[in-house]
């Protein structure tokens, strides 16, 4: 990368709309500035939403809801917390938050990796869908509800319903989980899921045993899972 | 949707400027909520044997002067009237439940807002940027105020239905999300001798709480029981003379966000409500868990 593409093209959002920001780091797409910096966030909303390129991006301070929703490519890290839906339906790339997240953190996310340095409030990872997300603290009720495919590793404790109606996600918790959803049951670990935790954990950059944690994962015994109901659709 | 404010002041210059840190708080919120809004102002409390009504008409030229003259007349000596365009605060020498009473058999056309040593309450329908200006927020010195922004789902847009609600002394509620079994709770709290003036699913909220504080519950105590008896999704916070409590339904699909510093807590429906107070960058954010009684008070002297 020469000098020039490296310049850091810094945004106050006390003097530029969250529109203008938007539509600048969606024309980079096309070219322009590739690192970013976005200064006084200040809780506002849909910061970074639907970025289609690999930009870098640090934001310094709290962000409101769906920042870095359907994020594509693009690395962003949040110097700061996050409200509702952080990272909603992410495609790929990586958000990173410092500090905690509101509920329904990458939620639907089709892949990508999100990590939270601290904790993730209610539903995170609802209907996930091929997302990885690790959170260094702990989760709230309903997290992994529906969830679909990808992995959430939880290093802290998981609140009520954990996995609820579950398909195909691995879940990997350390700490307590204060109850499991209907049809989410403790499973063993197999190599490939030591080699997967141990993966996402150095990728998030924790500094945690994976030898620490439990797996959780489907039964497989809700409705949709009998083969004897296939003729209802 | 509705927006929640909420601020209590650490120290006593915070408390000078508390007012027009909460109307920059109320407006981030406006968006939420932009059918009617309201305020609770915790200032000025009345002295020892005297009490403060808020009193509202829809006339705009109400003669306020005659109320006040004629509670002197009955009381022996009152303060006021303060005129905040649609309301009146009257201080009065005798207690808050007497000076009340009085008000709704002597004047039926005026609508008591709250009553009590300190408590002030404003609300009105329309804009809340436009309400913050017409009642001069921006001048009010409180230790700590509530406020909201409403968004209607469940009753009419009126001055009288919007929040905050007052059913106590000195207390009040607001409240972001909607109660299913309000009809009934309504008719019981009403047979257990508790006023409630609307069809208002917040209000029998408020109402619910006065109750359980009538019956010797704690405020903390209150609200746990609320978790058993209300039915539906809200995320409340509660105005007492000494300050303030949070709580938010187990389901949690209501938001909540609190903060702290040196000089204030704060509580809102979103951080951009407290990105607005002086220090709020260094300040500690954290969401109030899902069924956990939070409450801010100043030590009693």
């Amino acid at each position: 990368m020469g000098t020039a593409e490296q310049t850091v093209e810094v945004v106050d959002l006390t003097e530029t709309t969250i529109r203008e920001l938007n539509q600048r780091l969606h024309d980079a797409a096309d070219g322009g500035p590739q690192n970013w910096r976005i200064t006084h966030p200040n809780g506002v909303h849909a910061i970074g939403a639907g970025i289609n390129a690999p930009l870098e991006i640090d934001i310094d301070g709290h962000v409101g809801y769906y920042c870095a929703g359907m994020n594509k490519e693009a690395n962003i890290r949040i110097h700061g917390s996050a409200g509702v839906g952080l990272a909603e339906n992410i495609m790929s790339g990586t958000v990173i938050v410092d500090g905690d997240t509101s509920q329904s953190a990458a939620a639907t996310g089709r892949g990508g990796l999100l990590v939270v340095r601290g904790n993730a409030a209610a539903r995170c990872g609802i209907s996930m869908k091929g997302v990885n997300i690790v959170v260094e603290g702990n989760v709230g009720h309903l997290s992994a509800f529906m969830a679909q495919k990808g992995a959430l590793v939880v290093c802290g404790d998981a609140g009520e319903a954990l996995g609820d109606s579950i398909y195909e996600t691995h879940i990997y918790v350390r700490g307590s989980v204060a109850e499991l959803g209907a049809d989410c049951i403790e499973k063993d670990f197999k190599e490939f899921h030591t080699a997967e935790l141990t993966g996402l954990l150095a990728e998030a950059g924790v500094d945690a045993d994976p030898a620490d944690f439990k797996r959780y994962g489907t039964a497989r015994k809700l409705y949709n899972f009998n083969i004897d109901n296939a003729d209802a659709y | 949707m509705c927006g929640i404010a909420g601020l209590f002041s650490k120290s006593s210059s915070f408390e000078q400027r508390l007012g027009d840190h909460l109307a920059d708080m109320l407006i981030q919120m406006a968006d939420r909520g932009p059918d009617s809004a309201g305020v609770a102002f915790y200032r000025n409390p009345a002295p020892a044997g005297s009490s403060k009504l808020t009193l509202f008409s829809p006339d705009e030229g109400y003669d306020w002067d005659l109320v006040a003259g004629e509670l002197s007349g009955a009381f022996g000596g009152s303060n006021g009237p303060e005129i905040r365009a649609s309301h009146a605060v009257i201080v009065v020498q005798t207690d808050a439940d007497d000076a009340g009473r009085w008000v709704l058999d002597n004047h039926p056309e005026l609508r008591l807002m709250s009553a009590g040593q300190a408590i002030e309450i404003y609300k009105e329908k329309g804009d809340p940027r436009e309400f913050v200006e017409r009642f001069g927020l921006r001048e009010l010195s409180a230790t700590h105020a509530l406020g909201h922004t409403r968004m209607a789902t469940e009753s009419i847009v009126t001055t009288e239905h919007s929040h905050p609600f007052s059913t106590g002394l000195d207390l009040c509620l607001v409240h972001n999300g909607s109660l299913c079994n309000h009809n009934r709770l309504r008719e019981e709290l009403r047979r257990e001798g508790i006023t409630i003036q609307t069809d208002n699913d917040s209000e029998v909220a408020a109402a619910y709480l006065t109750w359980k504080m009538r019956e010797g519950a704690s405020l903390t105590e209150a609200l746990e029981s609320a978790l058993d008896d209300l039915d539906g999704f809200f995320t409340f916070a509660v105005g007492t003379a000494d300050g303030f409590a949070v709580l938010r339904d187990p389901i949690a699909c209501k938001p909540a966000v609190m903060s702290e510093s040196d000089d204030w807590v704060a509580m809102a429906s979103e951080y951009r409500a407290i990105a607005v107070l002086p220090g709020a960058e260094e300040a500690r954010v954290w969401e109030p868990d899902p069924g956990q009684v939070y409450i801010w008070e100043k030590e009693k002297v």
